[in-house]
């Protein structure tokens, strides 16, 4: 029977005579792959529903998160991290459906060319992420990233953040209409509280206003958003010590001889459950 | 129906009457011209990336930088260099094998230029870091809503010319180009649906674990729909073309198609291996992706036995050594590509090197050579004068296929280097290089080896552009379209070697 339909002047033939039958069942064939894989994730799989203790970004994460993507940096660092051993240790615990559930865009990335950045928040004071973002090499020696000057030295406009918000929460993020409306206003106080920190670390001042912070405050968050808020006390106070010392150049004790003491490295085992 | 052309129906007669008519192929001089074009600049962007990777002080300010580049780079191949390709190979067979003009030479500009509007959007909109950020879908929702008229004009053109074909029987390139049509408009409608929230700013509908299966059903689909299925009938067309043989076998080009065009659609997933999605989304994508092994395999088959009884001609004919090296890579690609789907392969090579030399097999071996194949043979048919320099040609061949070579080679050495360093344990069971830096440092010579065998295939290009340039030069003024005179009624049944 399949002969025949093959076969030199066999049923197939006489389809080659109807381009518009021809059309629709080459849909149905493109078709029925895509309706079995989307179904059961669109209709009946819960594992896109949040837990219930789960933070969504503050207005500035959401800046800071559309400047990680018009700078590209997903196509360099992935977002997930996979359940294996090594990648554990290296970047922290695996990363689960649930905690991408605000994620719109996801950014998992498809290539590390540099490290993995789901569990970076908390890893580093705010400090090495300006010092990081203006000079990479200057934090991690050999790094090919490529200096990003111009966002210590741009404004953040806020302007349009209530618009980018009102956007995300048709998609299904839970904003309020309070948190839409005074979006701003809330970005400029989380921003400024990162600006004091980044000063008492020995940075610069007057980044309060500028992209950079907005992106601090992005890339502190990633992995904590169902944890309770940042982030900063992942790190030992010593740990911290030491890393500000290095950045900002005053260095009490001995100077540091290798690339491990200049760079904090990752916790060596994760300390989430 | 309208597919049944009345024509069709009526009693034979001896002697039919002769159609009269004129293929339109101004618009795929211009569809090819744009290919090499576009190609140059593409590939420059490519080059300009792998030095910036060895070399960071080659990022140029904010607007040149490797984050910003590297869209434009996929984009400006995939869509730019591969879809003026594409275009200018179905312009040209569709009509020929219709034995009609183009449905509407209106549209046929309005594709092409629209197109060329759409390319230019992307390179100022890319470098300015307006981008969705999804993978080849980078572009905001105005050049999305410019690309979905594009392509529905293309399609109506295409239709339009199907429905006034004067050959009853469809020739198996056009099955091809009727799933590339169909499957890119439901893939970009799927992928790119979101929610403005201004001009150029955009969120997809589709959060987390959904957002990213519905990216790579669309991802690996524009590789299997738009960088694999017209290539599929570009080949069936233009290479028994240049063997002057028949194709091998008609019942394979019915198993393969079918099989391909439903197997692909399944195999997205396996870019999610080991990640958030459901496991058995990603099994699923696994063993449909091994599964695809075979139907591509027979596109290969179908293509190299076509040369039986003809390899002799690859001696003189540059045309199709390229044509043959071409199939050759996708032969390879379409095995590896199954390869790294496996679970335990992708848990090596995800997020490596190996990735991108899987692409670059595929996009410069495959796409690429094709691609130069398919413009020899029609640059001195559209232009009506031989070929300038067929050594010249030669050297591209050549100088293309070291450069692929030594591009791959060192993005194999890099990619499976650092997947091992990633997961390489001392004898007390803590990462033996828990500095990333270490792996990095390790694979940076390889990046210049990368950049030497990039270049080495772009200057292959420069050979190209120079080699029609010339021959551009020395063409007739007058390039009317020719005058063909078909019988009205397809008397014989379409044969299995393109008629035109």
């Amino acid at each position: 029977m399949f002969n025949r339909f093959i076969k030199a002047n066999g049923r197939h033939r006489t389809l080659e005579g109807w381009p518009f039958v021809f059309t629709a069942l080459t849909a149905l064939a493109i078709l029925t792959g895509t309706v079995v894989e989307f179904a059961p994730l669109f209709l009946v799989d819960d594992s896109m529903t949040p837990p219930p203790e789960m933070a969504v970004w503050t207005p500035l994460e959401i800046a800071g998160r559309d400047l990680y993507i018009r700078e590209g940096c997903n196509n360099c660092h992935s977002q997930m991290v996979r359940p294996f051993r090594q990648e554990i240790e290296r970047y922290g615990d695996y990363s689960t459906a649930a905690e991408t559930a605000y994620e719109s865009p996801h950014l998992w990335g498809s290539k590390r060319t540099g490290p993995d950045l789901a569990r970076v928040g908390g890893k580093y004071p705010h400090l090495w992420h300006v010092r990081h973002m203006e000079d990479p090499r200057s934090t991690s020696p050999g790094s090919i990233m490529p200096d990003y000057p111009w966002l210590l030295t741009r404004r953040m406009d806020h302007a349009d953040l209530p618009a980018r918000l009102r956007a995300l929460r048709t998609v299904g993020l839970p904003y309020d209409d309070a948190t839409i409306q005074n979006a701003a206003a809330l970005a400029e106080a989380q921003a400024a509280e990162i600006a004091a920190e980044v000063v008492a670390q020995g940075g610069p001042d007057r980044l309060a206003d500028k992209e950079i912070t907005a992106l601090v405050a992005y890339l502190q968050r990633l992995g904590t958003l169902t944890e309770p808020p940042p982030a900063e006390d992942d790190l030992e106070p010593h740990e911290i010590d030491e890393t500000l010392e290095t950045l900002t150049g005053t260095q009490p004790g001995e100077p540091p001889t290798t690339d491990e003491e200049i760079l904090p490295l990752p916790p060596e085992t994760p300390d989430r459950p | 129906m309208a597919d049944l052309a009345p024509a069709a129906t009526a009693p034979p007669r001896p002697r039919p009457a002769l159609d009269v008519f004129r293929y339109d192929d101004a618009v795929v001089r211009l569809f090819v011209l744009a290919t090499i074009g576009w190609g140059f600049v593409g590939m420059l962007v490519g080059a300009l990336l792998a030095l910036q990777l060895p070399f960071p002080e080659a990022n140029l300010g904010p607007y040149l930088t490797f984050g910003r580049l590297r869209p434009l780079h996929t984009n400006a191949v995939i869509f730019a260099f591969a879809g003026n390709a594409i275009f200018a190979a179905i312009y040209y067979s569709t009509q020929r094998l219709c034995k009609a003009r183009m449905f509407s030479d209106w549209m046929s500009r309005f594709h092409f230029w629209g197109w060329q509007a759409i390319i230019v959007a992307a390179a100022i909109t890319l470098p300015l870091g307006i981008t969705t950020s999804k993978e080849y879908a980078e572009l905001e929702w105005p050049i999305d809503v410019a690309i979905t008229v594009v392509w529905v004009v293309f399609a109506v053109n295409f239709f339009g010319t199907l429905w006034r074909r004067r050959e009853k029987h469809m020739y198996v390139a056009l099955w091809f180009y009727i799933a590339t049509i169909v499957t890119v408009a439901v893939l970009h409608l799927g992928n790119s649906m979101a929610i403005p929230s201004g001009l150029w700013n955009s969120y997809p509908i589709y959060r987390g674990v959904q957002d990213a299966l519905v990216q790579w059903w669309y991802g690996h689909n524009a590789v299997a729909f738009f960088l694999t299925t017209p290539f599929l009938g570009l080949m069936y067309y233009f290479l028994p073309k240049a063997a002057e043989r028949p194709v091998f076998s008609y019942r394979l080009s019915i198993i393969h198609f079918w099989s391909l065009v439903f197997i692909y659609i399944w195999a997205g997933p396996h870019h999610l291996n080991y990640t958030a999605v459901p496991e058995w989304a990603a099994t699923l994508g696994m063993v449909f992706s091994v599964m695809l092994w075979m139907p591509s395999w027979g596109g290969m088959i179908n293509g190299l036995f076509t040369l039986r009884g003809a390899w002799h001609k690859l001696c003189e004919s540059v045309v199709l050594k390229m044509f043959v090296i071409g199939i050759t890579f996708y032969g390879m690609a379409t095995f590896e590509g199954p390869m790294l789907s496996v679970k335990t392969v992708n848990a090596l090579s995800h997020y490596t090197d190996w990735n991108i030399a899987h692409v670059h097999s595929g996009a410069l071996g495959w796409n690429g050579f094709m691609t130069f194949g398919m413009i020899y043979w029609l640059v001195p048919r559209l232009w009506k004068r031989p070929l300038w320099s067929p050594r010249l040609a030669n050297a591209h061949f050549w100088i293309g296929t070291i450069g692929i070579l030594l591009y791959v080679l060192a993005m194999y050495t890099s990619g499976i280097t650092q997947g091992l360093m990633w997961r390489a344990f001392d004898e007390t069971g803590r990462l033996l290089y828990p500095d990333f830096m270490e792996t990095l440092l390790q694979i940076r010579p390889m990046y210049w080896v990368r950049l030497i065998g990039g270049t080495m295939y772009l200057g292959g290009v420069v050979l190209l552009m120079v080699n029609v340039w010339q021959t551009l030069r020395h063409a007739p003024r007058d390039l009317s379209d020719p005058a063909v005179a078909v019988p009205a009624v397809s008397a014989t049944p379409a044969k299995q070697i393109p008629v035109a």
